[in-house]
């Protein structure tokens, strides 16, 4: 039997470090691994809790990460509770696996720590790995500090091995910002944490010799979109799972999660919809330009990137005039990916908001209160006039000649 | 298309792709696919091929050897029982008991002519024939044991 260990009611950790002990809590039967910056810490302190007798479960040092998602595949296909971590280019690595995860209904835990991708080689923070999986067909929760990082993924296993969901689940992190800031972290002890994670249920498990089955069949064109449409249905179906799961995390903990999180909305005129470490920037703009200059501004965050909180969104966003969408992520000849599904989520309603949207932040570049407060009261403008006063399209923090594109046309 | 040794009722009685093609509702979540249609009480190697309670999901069911050109005839009066084919077949498709040749399952056979290869009798107790060829044909072509030169 793994050892306990005993946690004081506040501890000191950072993202990796408070991943790695949901991981430990939740008693995982294999964790297969190849660590990369800056998710290197979570599958080491895994590794020293499997050293220190803290962990029943294997521990596999794979090849690469294409073989150690495999190695998950297999060993959840096999029967067993399954997850590791990764970043940037160990991520798309494993991207051929995450649909094989996700097609073959592997209910995998994996916690990312959001890096840049190459090239140029950059191992600082900002989203590209992250939108890489977002038609992986795994449910993604994206965490916005330590705290949430150790949250969801205890939330992530029960989500994702659930009966009515049976999908991988990716927990993400900023890579530095909120993976190697220590923050205070209020964690559950271990019985308790185990207690809310549940017992792992096998599903149709492989070492299941009375019923021998089969994984990873070859489906051609008479088949393949039948089990493809299944799926897609499935991971919107997980969303009633997502807020129950959520409702008893709060019930045990007493912090609250939901699908899109708003902060300061009631009355807001105009809004920040980001994601990951830069929403706890944007609500810190939003305090003080309230404070300093009136101006009701507010912010929207997914906390669920997948599946897309298409209902929630339109909520969320229909009582302000203007918004802007932040994306921390190269859209390398398009709109940004976020920017795109917040339109297209609040064009299909009756009110429809200014939307303008930011290339930000890439490759780790700081993205500041000042700048968040600046946003805000272009938007302010943007509400004032009626009208987009700027380009669609803007960069923010980047050095060089100003750069946007398209303009609204307007009758 | 002949069926050779041991075929059972169910033993390829499919083609590929000829099955009821049912919606998005009724597919197998994630393709699992279950190879019986009961749990096994037993080891299914203990259990016979012809005996196992295969489900129309499993290959067994199936014919898959659609595009052979060519098939191996077995000739029972040459072979010395050695399982060298039985050993080598790629497919499974050489069906033996206890250690007794007794002939070749065409429902999965794809022709390959590895059998052939590794037959060590003279002369050689598997031959390839075309596919349409009888066997009662083919048996009667059979060539003379080749002197030592």
């Amino acid at each position: 039997m793994a050892e306990k260990m005993e946690l004081n009611e506040v501890e000191v950790w950072d993202g990796n470090y408070a991943a790695s002990q949901a991981l430990r809590q939740a008693q995982v039967d294999v964790v297969a691994a190849y660590p990369i910056t800056p998710s290197t810490p979570i599958v080491e302190n895994y590794g020293t809790y499997v050293a220190n007798g803290y962990v029943d479960g294997e521990y596999v040092m794979a090849e690469s990460e294409h073989g150690a998602m495999s190695a998950c595949v297999g060993a959840a296909a096999a029967g067993g509770r399954v997850a590791t971590a990764t970043s940037s280019q160990g991520f798309a690595l494993m991207v051929e696996v995450l649909y094989q995860a996700s097609g073959m209904r592997l209910p995998i835990v994996l916690t990312v720590v959001n890096r840049a991708l190459a090239s140029p080689l950059n191992v600082r923070g900002d989203h590209s790995d992250m939108y890489l999986g977002r038609d992986s067909g795994w449910i993604q929760l994206d965490a916005f500090n330590a705290q949430e990082a150790y949250d969801l993924t205890l939330c992530a296993f029960k989500i994702g091995e659930d009966m009515n969901v049976r999908l991988p689940v990716m927990v993400h992190q900023d890579g530095f910002l909120t993976s190697h800031t220590a923050q205070n972290v209020h964690p559950l002890q271990d019985d308790e944490a185990y207690k809310f994670v549940g017992k792992y249920q096998p599903y149709e498990e492989m070492l299941d010799f009375s019923k021998p089955v089969t994984y990873g069949a070859q489906t051609e064109e008479d088949w393949h979109f039948e089990h493809k449409a299944k799926q897609h249905k499935a991971l919107f179906d997980s969303r009633e799972v997502i807020e129950k799961v959520f409702k008893e995390f709060k019930d045990l903990t007493g912090r609250e999660y939901k699908r899109v999180e708003s902060y300061m909305m009631d009355d807001a005129e105009v809004a920040i919809v980001a994601l990951g470490s830069t929403v706890e920037t944007a609500i810190v703009a939003a305090q003080q330009l309230r404070k300093e200059e009136g101006i009701k501004a507010g912010v929207v965050a997914p906390r669920v990137f997948r599946p897309f909180p298409f209902d929630e969104i339109r909520e969320a966003l229909k009582g302000v005039k203007a918004a802007t969408i932040l994306d921390r992520s190269a859209p390398m000849g398009a709109m940004g990916a976020l920017f795109n599904e917040i339109t297209t989520a609040m064009y299909t309603t009756p009110h429809r908001p200014i939307l303008n949207g930011y290339i930000y932040g890439l490759g780790g570049r700081d993205f500041a209160v000042n700048e968040a407060k600046r946003i805000f009261k272009e938007a302010k403008a943007n509400a004032d006039a009626g009208y987009l006063t700027t380009p669609i399209q803007q960069f923010s923090g980047v050095r060089g000649p100003k750069l946007g594109f398209f303009e609204t046309k307007r009758g | 298309m002949s069926k050779g040794a041991l075929a059972t009722e169910k033993r390829g009685i499919r083609e590929l792709g000829a099955e009821e093609h049912v919606g998005w509702d009724e597919v197998p979540q994630g393709v699992i696919l279950e190879s019986f249609e009961e749990e096994l009480k037993e080891n299914v190697a203990h259990i016979r091929p012809e005996e196992r309670p295969y489900s129309d999901f499993n290959s067994y069911t199936a014919t898959v050897a659609s595009w052979r050109v060519i098939k191996p005839v077995y000739n029972r009066d040459v072979c010395i029982d050695c399982q060298n084919c039985w050993v080598w077949c790629p497919d499974t498709s050489i069906i033996s008991r206890d250690k007794q040749m007794i002939g070749i399952d065409y429902d999965h056979c794809k022709g390959c002519g590895v059998c052939v290869e590794v037959c060590p009798t003279n002369p050689k107790s598997l031959l390839m024939f075309g596919e349409f060829e009888e066997i009662e044909e083919a048996l009667a072509k059979w060539p003379e044991k080749k002197k030592k030169s």
